[in-house]
């Protein structure tokens, strides 16, 4: 065992936390029994590590990865939901991406997606910056308040848009009510039907896409508490003696925030705009139970629904995901080779 | 300069104090309105949409009609929070298992393979839904299980897996490993200190974790709606509220619908929100 190879022995030592030169190590050494002790330490651990872990990585593989991969398959397959027999059927085709790539509004929903990602992931991770700065003191209700503001995020997503349905409601919703009566609007928005609305502003008039910029703010409304929560953590964890020596030496509130504050915000931002471009992007529920995709809002994810859902076209459905997934993974990609993610949570 | 530094003080300070009335406005009065126009008859809200309701014209009509089932002229909404409970529950209780597991694997044990485990946890956490439900659709239908609550039990658990491994994680790094080491010696095994070591001190960061599972998947509406559209007997308060939106009932039932389906996540999370908020921001601050 001397003579052997020493790494193990010494992850073995290191392991059980015995420090070098005590008694016990000598001990063991000179012991040839691991051996005779059954396996080392070491090796235990590892296999309790992967006994303990592969129920959870089971499942994952078999409820994500395998599903994706399966996704992969099915986008090449003629798969239609009333002859799923056709699931082992391995002619493989490029139809469906014929069809996905080849549709008429497919350009149209391309930058439907991309404007209602980015207004939503700007509008959210503003918000959330704005209102993390805004509680950073310490003053009288400040938990409660940040009690408050997470309750967007906390509801049902199904509530929620019930209740913006509502409050938007061109009849009686009070958001048009109080337009029409109070602000002299000439008649009641659509908030959530119609396509294009024109908007007079100092004598410019424009058509503003009116349901589009509404389930973008509803989207920002749910989520900017998650970027608050993460932001705030940030600047409650900063040393506060830099901004201390800066004021001392002349350094405006905004110039603090700007040359102090902020580099140091710029990783969880980051972080915050994968996480929330990501989750943007795919989703489906809020754009659904708004206005069901209709009035120039059919992002991405409702459409593969629909390809699913109405047309009963898995293939299609498939393809379309799989050509969205494509998007996520690039933009995971370029945070993981730039590190934003390794610094950032330590994965 | 010293004046700049008092007029930016004074221009920011009167911005936060607006900004953080808008935003309490923003995130309060929708509530605040859900909860009114549930107890206000439909006339009344259709004559004066603006108006403070009378005390006298309060009434829980609306709640009666949405809970009643289809029979006594309701809705049946009160048949489908058994449905919610059970998958939720049953989401909470295979999650924890599995992440305790998992996160006492992460941060205690070294094996093969760990980091790459842990990369794809993160990956799998940013997948799109949407994407997953294409063939899990496909294949709980040749199964049969489609319309079946265990179904999207599984899939929530898996979908909440990688969040929960990573708060608790967090917080068990935070548990000083020399215990855990004095319960070996002494002759403790492997499960025995997760049981009687690691799980009492974990218990906050597991109650918080327990909650967001919970949120999740008393919350969530897509999996619902795909799976479980066809078989009415299954389906989850979500499910069956966003279904009544399409047969044009009243506001004033829908909203009656919608507090009760907020009610439960707005007391947990009240009850519990200092937990919730640690657990799901712990190692942010390092940042």
């Amino acid at each position: 065992m001397a003579s052997g190879p020493i790494a193990p022995s010494t992850a073995a030592a290191a392991e059980t936390g015995a420090g070098p030169g005590s008694g016990g190590r000598r001990g063991r050494r000179g012991r040839p029994g691991a051996g005779r002790r059954g396996p080392s330490l070491r090796v235990r651990e590892g296999r309790a590590g992967l006994v303990l872990v592969s129920p959870t990585v089971l499942i994952v593989l078999l409820v994500v990865v395998l599903p994706f991969l399966w996704t992969i398959i099915m986008s090449f397959q003629r798969l239609r939901l009333i002859d799923l027999q056709n699931v082992f059927d391995i002619t493989l085709t490029l139809r469906n991406f014929e069809t996905v790539l080849g549709s008429a509004d497919l350009w149209v929903m391309v930058r439907t997606t991309l404007i209602y990602s980015i207004g939503g992931t700007v509008l959210s991770i503003g918000a959330g910056l704005a209102t993390a700065l805004a509680l950073r003191q310490r003053f009288p209700g400040r938990m409660i308040i940040r009690a408050f503001v997470l309750v967007p995020y906390v509801i049902p997503v199904v509530s929620a848009a019930l209740v913006w349905r509502t409050l938007l409601n061109p009849q009686f919703g009070p958001v048009n009510v109080f337009g029409v009566d109070v602000l002299g609007w000439d008649q009641p928005i659509g908030f959530l039907s119609e396509r294009f609305h024109r908007i007079e502003l100092f004598g410019v008039g424009f058509d503003a896409p009116i349901a589009l910029l509404s389930v973008i703010a509803f989207e920002a409304w749910k989520t900017f508490p998650l970027a608050f929560l993460f932001i705030l953590a940030r600047l409650q964890g900063l040393p506060r003696d830099l901004e201390e020596a800066a004021r001392v030496d002349g350094a405006s509130p905004l110039q603090r925030f700007r040359y102090i504050v902020a580099p140091q915000l710029s990783g969880v931002i980051a972080l915050l705009v994968l996480l929330r471009f990501i989750w943007t992007f795919q989703n489906f529920n809020d754009v659904y139970l708004l206005t069901r995709g209709a009035a120039g809002t059919e992002v991405v994810a409702v459409q593969v629904y629909q390809y699913l859902v109405a047309r009963n076209d898995v293939g299609g459905a498939a393809a379309l995901g799989l050509l969205m997934s494509v998007v996520l993974i690039i933009a995971f990609a370029v945070y993981y080779r730039y590190g934003v993610l390794k610094q950032e949570s330590e994965l | 300069m010293a004046s700049r530094e008092r007029v930016e003080t004074r221009v920011l300070g009167v911005a936060r104090v607006l900004w953080l009335t808008v935003v309490l406005i923003a995130c309060v009065l929708p509530l605040l309105y859900m909860l009114l126009l549930s107890v206000r008859p439909l006339q009344a809200v259709l004559q004066d949409p603006l108006g403070v309701p009378s005390p006298s014209e309060l009434n829980l009509e609306a709640y009666r009609k949405v809970i009643a089932s289809p029979e006594d002229g309701g809705y049946g909404l009160l048949s489908f929070f058994g449905n919610s409970l059970i998958v939720a529950l049953g989401s909470v209780v295979a999650t924890v298992l599995l992440s305790v597991l998992g996160a006492y694997a992460a941060t205690r044990l070294r094996f093969p393979g760990k980091n790459v485990i842990n990369i794809s946890f993160f990956a799998c956490y940013m997948f799109p839904g949407i994407v997953m439900a294409i063939p899990l659709f496909v294949l709980f239908s040749r199964l049969g299980l489609r319309g079946e609550l265990p179904a999207l039990i599984v899939i929530y658990l898996a979908s909440t897996v990688p969040v929960s491994v990573y708060m608790l994680r967090n917080y068990f790094r935070s548990i000083p490993r020399a215990l855990e080491d004095a319960a070996m010696v002494d002759g403790c095994n492997r499960v025995q200190v997760i049981v009687r070591i690691v799980l009492p001190l974990a218990m906050p960061s597991i109650a918080a974790t327990s909650l967001y599972v919970f949120m999740i998947a008393w919350n969530e509406y897509l999996f619902a709606l795909l799976f479980l559209l066809e078989s009415r007997d299954n389906w989850t308060v979500s499910l069956g509220l966003a279904q009544l939106d399409d047969i044009s009932v009243s506001a004033t039932v829908l909203m009656a619908g919608s507090v009760l389906l907020t009610l439960p996540v707005i007391a947990l999370f009240f009850a519990a929100e200092r937990l919730l908020v640690e657990g799901l921001t712990a190692g942010a601050e390092k940042g």
